[in-house]
């Protein structure tokens, strides 16, 4: 590919020419955002709708939290300012007047930065290193398309998502009926969120600059939200000065239906002008297809491991397994954390309580055993995306020459399946784990973090059901493997949402989860966990059959 | 097929031993029939062209012999067993190099050499850093760094550098420059030296006419002929261009020329193999001055096939091929018009 890229920019010489006669650099914009906003007529409006979700799925949260009357104000205060709280929602100034609309800022505008940061920065990738990578950006500068035309149309793309989602939020705020929502704080609000869109199309426009490859692009760039995040955390908790460094601790200062402050969205928006300015500069010194930082070799021969199935199936999966670890740890150390405040955090909303008390156990456990069933379905996410591989495998055309050597069809997918199990078992206990230690740290109960831990670990049958069923659908549906995602989901609705909904004990039955004991606020019972592990290895044992006898699809 | 049209194999002209033997073989995809009673017989030791256009089958016939997909009916044979319930144990035997190779990503080309080759069962180290080095190819980059011509490079190298006694090879060039397919062909002719089979189905013609003993040609699932390229042209036209003192009386109405196109004393027509000799001796009476005579190219072999005029008899022979597949395309078009 390098030598046919690298042809390119004499070829697409006569258009796009920096100072060329027959056309300015941004030639073509018109056309090439068109044609972006025609391929994400779908994805754009599914991405706006969620972060829309993230912020309106909080009305009902943020009322309840928010002091009825002046003297409830410490409760809000006890509730939403312990450490914990403050590292998962916002800086604790909002809760100097905590209004129903302040305290949804406080809960959702950092979480909303984070989508609108991924939106932004999946759109610029997509439409710029991404089709470099296909060769559709070479087919396309090869028309009448000016040098910095691609750049523009795609952070037009970002922008006028960004746009969009501001106004509906400061339209759609202060219509919904919640306390303290004004006009002037909503439009806040949606530009606070524009704003942070801009900031990381920017940071996107630079990192497709420097590697040749979408995916490397993409982690930079969501790296720098992912650390955005972490600062405006650090320093919501600790020092102040950390979560100036980061542009959604700047939004989140601008206090949205507190302080209604504008000013801190301007170094905010000069960061994406910077940012964005630098992207062009630097897409001056490269050539189409290629990135300024080299790519990245490795070794001429492959160690003794790797040329075993199991070996490749590890190395395959390894960089997803240390992300979802990394995650769970997160997770578990997040959930962990509150179970000192369990307490107080519920004191005012009575159906959850009686819905969380139903197992049995205090209020701390079945809030437990809760949050680690969100664990276990986070850790069979990652059970099905390893599962699912395989077919992914086979339809870009891998598996063929591998099942071409000596290696028999069941080993190979065999190989698959134990890294998704085994993997998925390894994230689970780290998440488990994590949440066992901080849960014991912040309850001042050590006997808590081992039960934690076990609890965590009770689901592993499940885990196994989950990917069996993965299993069983690839070796004789293979077409159908995406139904896989049905049993995280399912089992997800039902067990999490079930109980808060009241849904009736069948339907919990028909998914694995439902089957696990809700350790620690139940008894441990044994024989579901045998029963599921045994389902689990006959719905793998009919896996590697139907796969042993069927055709593979060819790419 | 027209049965005046194919020739089956000679037993007796293959050396002994049958590397794959495959008739009658069927393949349905849902409703499209991929396979139609393909027959492929290849003999121990020798290399074998597969030819056809994209589609006629070549690509599933060699998946079925991997065992990657299951006939419908028919028998196949491979090395003596059989490619489904064999397949393991046959993989150990033999090498696979796809049409468009798929590498993964994060790993880097030669980790993708030694994964393939280990997984077959093993790679003979300093055959491995030959052929690096005549394909020049830079094993240290990943896998999504290669163009289409390295990906091809990765499995040639892991399957040539392996003992396999059989190799499978999917229109292995391409995406290889020129200079890589020389290499390719001399590589080819050595481990034909070393007595393995291959089976090399390609549609770079000069390639097959260069390196295969014998070849099958394959049209819409089913082998329309199949010998050695001197049996084949044997029953085939003979381009003449003839220079003549006389007028060109006659030559019309000789049995078995086609095309004849007149231009002063010059005369240029195609000529069927056993009607060349009468054709000659009419010459020669006419006075003739210069004789210029073309064996049918492999190109027009196929043409014969693959013209909208498929009865076999009576279909013009297209001028000869320099100008290469234009050229013939519009003879092909000529006799569809007739």
């Amino acid at each position: 590919m390098s030598t046919a890229t690298r042809a390119a920019p004499a070829r697409t010489g006569t258009g796009a020419g920096q100072e060329g006669p027959g056309g300015g650099a941004l030639t073509g914009t018109g056309v090439l955002l068109r044609f972006a906003l025609r391929r994400d007529r779908v994805r754009l409006p599914v991405w706006l709708a969620a972060v829309l979700l993230v912020t309106f799925s909080s009305l009902q949260q943020a009322t309840d939290l928010a002091p009825d009357d002046p003297a409830e104000a410490a409760d809000t205060a006890a509730t939403l300012g312990g450490p914990a709280m403050l590292a998962m929602t916002g800086p604790e100034h909002y809760l100097a007047d905590p209004t129903p609309a302040a305290v949804l800022s406080m809960l959702t505008l950092g979480y909303a930065a984070v989508l609108v940061g991924l939106m932004s920065v999946l759109t610029v990738v997509r439409h710029t290193r991404a089709d470099e990578e296909t060769g559709i950006a070479e087919l396309l500068r090869s028309g009448v398309v000016g040098r910095h035309a691609t750049l523009t149309a795609a952070l037009a793309t970002a922008a006028a998502a960004d746009a969009v989602l501001g106004l509906l939020l400061a339209v759609l705020l202060p219509s919904v009926g919640l306390g303290g929502a004004t006009v002037g704080g909503a439009l806040l609000y949606g530009a606070a969120l524009t704003t942070v869109g801009l900031v990381f199309a920017g940071v996107a426009a630079v990192a497709v600059q420097l590697s040749s490859h979408g995916r490397t692009a993409s982690g930079m760039a969501l790296a720098a939200v992912g650390a955005a995040y972490a600062l405006r955390a650090a320093g919501d908790v600790g020092p102040d000065a950390l979560a100036w460094c980061s542009p959604i601790g700047w939004i989140q200062r601008g206090y949205p239906f507190a302080d209604n402050r504008w000013w801190p969205l301007l170094p905010a928006l000069a960061l994406a002008a910077g940012t964005a300015a630098a992207g062009y500069l630097l897409s001056t010194r490269r050539d189409v297809g290629a990135g300024l930082l080299p790519p990245r070799t490795g070794r001429a021969t492959a160690s003794a491991a790797l040329t075993h199935p199991l070996g490749l199936a590890l190395r395959l999966h390894r960089g997803l397994c240390a992300g979802f670890g990394a995650a769970l740890l997160v997770l578990g150390a997040m959930y962990g954390s509150l179970l000192g405040g369990v307490e107080d955090m519920l004191a005012d909303l009575d159906e959850v309580r009686a819905a969380l008390t139903e197992a049995g156990g205090t209020l701390v456990e079945s809030f437990a055993s809760t949050v680690l069933l969100i664990v276990a379905v986070v850790a069979s996410l990652f059970v099905v995306l390893v599962a699912l591989r395989p077919r992914a495998e086979e339809t870009a055309g891998r598996a063929e020459p591998l099942l071409a050597t000596g290696l028999s069809r069941s080993r190979w997918l065999a190989s698959h399946l134990v890294a998704a199990l085994g993997g998925g078992t390894l994230v689970l206990l780290l998440g488990s784990l994590s949440m066992a230690v901080t849960g014991a740290a912040a309850t001042h109960d050590g006997d808590l973090g081992v039960r934690l831990l076990g609890a965590g670990l009770a689901y592993a049958p499940a885990l196994w059901v989950t990917g069996g069923a993965a299993a069983l659908v690839y070796g004789w549906a293979p077409r159908a493997a995406p139904l896989a995602w049905a049993v995280p989901a399912y089992g997800f609705a039902v067990g999490y949402l079930g109980k808060l909904l009241g849904l009736p004990d069948v339907l919990g039955d028909l998914s694995p989860f439902g089957h696990v004991p809700q350790l620690p606020a139940a008894e441990l019972r044994w024989t579901p966990l045998v029963l599921l592990t045994l389902v689990a290895a006959a719905l793998v044992a009919a896996g590697l059959a139907g796969f042993r006898r069927r055709d593979l699809d060819p790419k | 097929m027209n049965a005046s049209t194919t020739v089956t194999a000679r037993p007796s002209a293959a050396p002994p031993g049958t590397a794959i033997s495959v008739s009658a073989l069927v393949k349905n995809f849902g409703t499209a029939r991929a396979l139609d009673g393909l027959d492929l017989e290849v003999a121990t030791g020798e290399v074998h062209g597969f030819l056809g256009p994209n589609g006629a089958g070549k690509s599933t016939t060699l998946r079925v012999l991997l065992g990657l997909l299951r006939a419908d009916s028919g028998t196949a044979r491979l090395l003596g067993a059989d490619p489904w319930h064999d397949a393991v144990a046959l993989h150990r035997r033999l090498a696979y190099v796809p049409g468009d190779v798929e590498l993964w990503p994060n790993l880097t080309g030669g980790e993708a050499v030694d994964l393939l080759a280990r997984l077959r069962g093993g790679i003979d180290p300093a055959k491995r850093a030959e052929l690096v080095e005549r394909f020049d190819l830079d094993p240290t980059k990943k896998g999504r760094s290669y163009s289409k011509g390295n990906r091809q490079k990765v499995a040639l190298v892991a399957a040539l550098a392996s003992d396999a006694e059989l190799l499978l090879l999917d229109e292995p060039t391409s995406g290889l420059d020129p200079l890589m397919e020389v290499v390719f062909q001399d590589v080819i002719l050595e481990a034909k030296a070393e007595g393995r089979t291959v089976l090399l189905s390609s549609h770079i013609l000069s390639q097959v006419e260069k390196l295969c003993d014998r070849v099958s040609i394959v049209r819409l699932g089913r082998t329309v002929q199949s010998g050695s390229l001197d049996e084949m042209r044997h029953l085939t036209r003979t381009t003449i261009e003839a220079e003549t003192d006389g007028p060109l009386d006659g030559l019309r109405e000789l049995p078995g020329v086609h095309n004849l196109r007149t231009d002063g004393g010059r005369a240029h027509f195609a000529v069927d193999g056993g009607h060349l000799d009468a054709v000659v001796r009419h010459l020669g009476g006419l006075g003739l001055r210069s004789l210029v005579s073309h064996p049918p190219t492999l190109e027009e072999l196929m043409l014969r096939h693959y013209g909208d005029d498929l009865t076999g008899r009576g279909h013009p022979v297209p001028p000869p091929a320099a100008a290469g597949s234009d050229a013939g395309s519009d003879g092909v078009r000529e006799g569809g018009q007739r």
